[in-house]
């Protein structure tokens, strides 16, 4: 059976793997936290509410980067046949909805206090939120088709006309919002990074980046497991097995 | 080629016309969205001046969603989906074709009957013309970008849903620049550069709808 | 014996399920193999692999040494394939939808002239809605004697047809061997068609059976 010759490969490497890359994520977090929380100053404009931006950064940089890694994987899958990959895209999806769903979260709390209420339709949170519904559609493929090799074929195809899209919808919701509301509202890159506050932030991107790694690893060896529940079950269900 | 694409075309709009009722239920469909507006939003005339363009693009777009589902379930459900798919014809062009189709069956009628919804909603008189000229531009790329979704949820039993979940994020842009377009227009301003972008984005759909249509057919009949 | 539609160790898989593998066929010009087996023994999903519907995970298909899997030119000119579904619109008549598949597919045959063949030209100008199952098959099947194609897929082309109407498919299929076409069908009912001229391929076991009882096992054993 080649079908289950990668991932049963994949599974022995990522038991090897997957300890350290939780250790790891465990240091980060620990690291990026105490710089976040305690060594980073106080802002002088903002005071203490602008840490937040050390959870809605890295989050807002993940979810964008967890629909890079559909596509990619997605057009792996579709040109190649590989169904890792196809399982890798799939795993991606809710973790990166639960990235971008965090980022609008903390994007609006850190917006009652800026703009003094919690939902603006700023560029940017505007482009989170329809990213947001672009995971959701993508999702909604995979639980909509019964059959796991179609589905994975038109998810893909889901999601890379979604990637080129993502990138026209992007500039046209850029350009709406210059001409709608002038420019004088606090940005999310308003206040000057430097110093403790760059350090905290870079730890926090790399200690979502390796959690994001570590969550998809054990989500793709759960996806196949569960397909390997499946075939057997067919199996013992009849016919050629 | 361009004859066979003609006839897939005719084939189309003739059983719409046949049918009938598809087409105006869509047009039904987008008057009685575009009339819900005053009683939610109160009759007065300044505002729904404000919010006219807005409305319409919307409810045209909800109108052609509607619609969007049976561009290639009725061919997948009598089989004559499999047959296209094996004629020589290239699977793109049966895409393209039906696309044009689908545009000439529901998209051009909302052009017709949208300046008696503008009157409805005291549009100003600045804003007619561009109002068909963004929605003649404009109502193209839902065709095709409505194609991809057609085809991607054509094989599945309750894919209307799905369809519109999948497809109205990607209306974003024509919906951004065809109202841009109209207000700048009554506004006074140069409309041109909210022009292009519309356009740029219709051909652009033009171009990636039949490879991806057609993708997901072959995927989808599988 | 010159051309030959040959099939070697085809695997279809569907979702998780294997459908067949290791499926062997032979079909020599001039001559049909039967397909022979229960409902989801892998009849249709055959026919949809050598139409190039579907995709085999395994195997190859040849014809007369080349091979066609998935060369959709080749297949369009060659391979006319009938499907469960009809594939005529309801609300067209019989002669719109003939024709509009004429001009897609490049057919030679007459219209009235094949309808009359198969019994069904009285109804021509009859919307599709109104025609009988059995007159609606009669009606798809004309696409399939106008078609320019050598191998004809049919997939159970007796669904609702009359006796009538089945003697005189088979009166057809063999007049289409006999001008060197090729045929793969599927169906339960015994066709009358030249038994010198036609093999049974079991599903169950791909075993290939000739019709006049001598019985040549060709097939592979499975697993």
């Amino acid at each position: 059976m080649h079908k289950f010759a990668n991932p049963a490969r994949f599974m022995r490497l990522s038991n090897i793997v997957l300890p350290w890359i939780t250790g790891l994520t465990i240091l980060l977090f620990a690291l990026g936290l105490y710089y976040s929380l305690i060594l980073a100053p106080e802002d002088y404009q903002m005071g203490n509410t602008y840490r937040i931006i050390f959870v809605h950064v890295p989050a807002a940089y993940m979810a964008q980067f967890g629909y890079g890694v559909i596509a990619v994987s997605s057009a792996i899958g579709f040109i190649w046949k590989h169904p890792l990959a196809d399982q890798a895209a799939r795993a991606t999806a809710p973790i990166g909805a639960a990235f971008t769903a965090l980022a609008l979260l903390t994007g609006s709390l850190w917006g009652k206090p800026m703009w003094g209420t919690y939902w603006i339709w700023d560029a940017r949170l505007t482009s989170m939120l329809i990213l947001f519904f672009l995971y959701l559609g993508y999702i909604a493929v995979w639980q909509a088709i019964e059959d796991q090799v179609k589905a994975a074929k038109i998810a893909s195809i889901v999601s890379l006309v979604g990637l080129v899209n993502v990138i026209i919808i992007k500039f046209s919701v850029d350009w709406w919002n210059t001409l709608h509301q002038p420019a004088t509202l606090m940005r999310m890159d308003g206040p000057t990074i430097g110093g403790n506050m760059l350090i905290a932030l870079l730890l926090m991107i790399a200690a979502f980046n390796m959690f994001f790694v570590a969550v998809l690893f054990w989500r793709i060896q759960s996806l196949i497991l569960q397909r390997r529940i499946r075939s057997l079950r067919l199996q013992l269900g009849g016919g050629l097995g | 080629m361009i004859k066979l694409a003609l006839s897939i075309i005719m084939r189309d709009v003739s059983l719409s016309l046949r049918h009938g009722s598809a087409t105006t239920m869509v047009v039904g469909f987008f008057i009685i969205v575009v009339s819900m507006f005053p009683f939610a939003i109160g009759p007065e005339q300044n505002i729904l001046q404000r919010i006219s363009v807005g409305v319409i693009w919307v409810a045209a777009l909800l109108s052609c969603l509607l619609s969007l589902d049976r561009m290639f379930q009725t061919d997948y459900e009598d089989g004559s989906l499999d047959q296209f798919v094996l004629s020589p014809v290239p699977l793109e062009l049966v895409v393209v074709a039906k696309s044009i189709a689908h545009w000439l069956t529901t998209s051009l009628p909302l052009i017709v009957i949208a300046p008696i919804l503008g009157i409805m909603m005291n549009l100003p008189n600045e804003g007619f013309l561009p109002l068909i000229y963004t929605m003649l531009i404009g109502t193209p790329a839902l065709s095709f970008i409505g194609g991809i979704g057609a085809s991607l949820t054509v094989t599945l039993r309750r894919g209307g849903v799905l369809l519109s979940l999948l497809i109205l994020p990607l209306y974003i842009p024509v919906l951004i620049f065809g109202v841009l377009a109209v207000k700048a227009s009554i506004g006074g301003y140069d409309a041109t550069s909210h022009y292009l972008l519309l356009l740029g984005f219709t051909l652009f759909s033009a171009a990636i709808a039949p490879w991806a249509a057609a993708a997901a057919i072959r995927s989808g009949l599988e | 014996m010159n051309d030959s539609l040959k099939g070697q160790n085809l695997t279809c898989i569907r979702g998780d399920r294997t459908i067949f593998s290791n499926l062997e066929f032979e079909l020599p010009e001039g001559h049909a193999v039967i397909l022979n087996g229960s409902n989801g023994s892998g009849k249709s999903s055959l026919m949809k692999i050598i139409a190039g519907l579907l995709s085999a995970q395994n195997g190859s298909l040849s014809y007369d040494g080349h091979n066609i899997l998935g060369n959709k030119d080749w297949i369009s000119r060659n391979i006319c394939y009938l499907a469960h579904k009809n594939g005529l619109k309801p609300e067209m008549t019989v002669g719109e939808n003939l024709k509009f598949w004429a001009s897609m597919e490049h057919h030679q045959g007459d219209v009235t002239l094949e309808a009359r063949k198969i019994g069904i030209d009285h109804c021509l100008d009859l919307p599709v809605c109104y025609l009988s199952s059995g007159q609606a098959r009669r009606a798809a099947l004309t696409r399939v004697l106008c078609h320019p194609a050598t191998i004809w897929l049919l997939d159970e082309p007796t669904v609702g047809l009359d006796v009538a109407g089945v003697e005189l498919l088979a009166g057809l299929m063999n007049d289409h061997l006999k001008n060197g076409g090729c045929i793969l069908a599927a169906t339960h009912i015994e066709l009358h068609i030249d038994p010198h001229k036609s093999t049974i391929l079991n599903m169950a076991d791909f075993s290939l059976k000739s019709s006049h009882a001598s019985e040549i096992n060709l097939g592979k054993d499975l697993l």
